[in-house]
């Protein structure tokens, strides 16, 4: 229940961020996301996989080291690019992560494919295969770093 | 002064996105395989759209416009990663083998070396 006001308020939060304040707008938004919430709690897809307010707070210091990766990896496949010699070495790489729960490893997914230079192609369990632009991008720490900080993140929440 | 010193942020965060997005271009047509090319179209989607989006947001001031964009930059940055990651699946169920220098191909080790991995660099 308490998780179904948590999504109200977010989509009224949403709503009021979009929207011009004019009573009209506001009961429209009001009558909106009621519907919206009812349908998904009837559909019974408010949990804390759909809406991990439980990571919030974990997330408030991965997200910023996962946009200081993102930057940094920019700059390397932008080199790799800009060289005069098209240096790529692609391959697909299989490995396991050590996250326990599907939202876990979804992160992880996501943050793989979002740092360009790897991207997930699949996952089986917690089999990981990745596609890497150069072969360095995968084998190197970076990734045990993400994938243990995904695992914190995760286990924070326990 | 405050003015022109915002200005110039905003300029240098504007280009240094189309920076990005001109590099992941180039990416698109220099690199090999349809694999490698999302790597260089992921440039544009995070660092390209991420600066710009920034660079508005230094020059609208802080006002409700600028939690609007940054809504915008949440949206890209949590979807385009499930589309490029549809794209990836699509294409290796499609058949399509990713390029590797040597031919061989890593992720379906069953098939038949010859002609893996059939575009070459350019």
């Amino acid at each position: 229940m308490n998780r179904v006001a948590v999504l109200w308020g977010i989509l009224f939060g949403v709503w009021l961020l979009l929207a011009h304040f004019s009573t009209l707008f506001l009961v429209f938004g009001v009558v909106t996301c009621s519907v919206a919430v009812y349908v998904c709690a009837r559909m019974g897809i408010v949990d804390r996989e759909s809406l991990p307010v439980h990571l919030l707070w974990g997330s408030l210091g991965y997200i910023p080291w996962l946009v200081w990766e993102v930057l940094r990896s920019n700059v390397r496949v932008a080199r790799i690019i800009l060289a005069p010699r098209l240096r790529v070495d692609p391959s697909i790489v299989h490995f396991r992560a050590s996250q326990r729960t599907d939202l876990g490893r979804f992160i992880y997914a996501n943050s793989i494919t979002l740092t360009p230079g790897t991207v997930t192609t699949g996952i089986v369990g917690d089999d990981f295969e990745v596609h890497a632009i150069v072969q360095e991008e995968i084998d190197g720490t970076e990734e045990n770093t993400m994938n243990r900080r995904v695992a914190v993140l995760e286990g924070e929440a326990g | 002064m405050m003015d022109q010193l915002l200005s110039v942020l905003t300029w240098a965060l504007l280009l240094a996105g189309s920076f990005f997005f001109l590099t992941g271009a180039l990416g698109m047509v220099r690199l090999p395989d349809v694999f490698t090319r999302m790597h260089a179209a992921g440039m544009g989607d995070t660092m390209g759209a991420g600066l710009i989006l920034l660079g508005l947001c230094v020059q609208g001031g802080v006002s409700v416009v600028t939690v609007r964009l940054v809504l915008v930059l949440a949206f890209v940055w949590f979807t385009s990663p499930i589309a490029t990651h549809a794209l990836a699946k699509a294409a290796l169920s499609g058949g399509t083998r990713p390029y590797t220098l040597t031919g061989t191909d890593a992720a379906r080790g069953d098939e038949s070396h010859e002609g893996g991995g059939a575009t070459s660099a350019p």
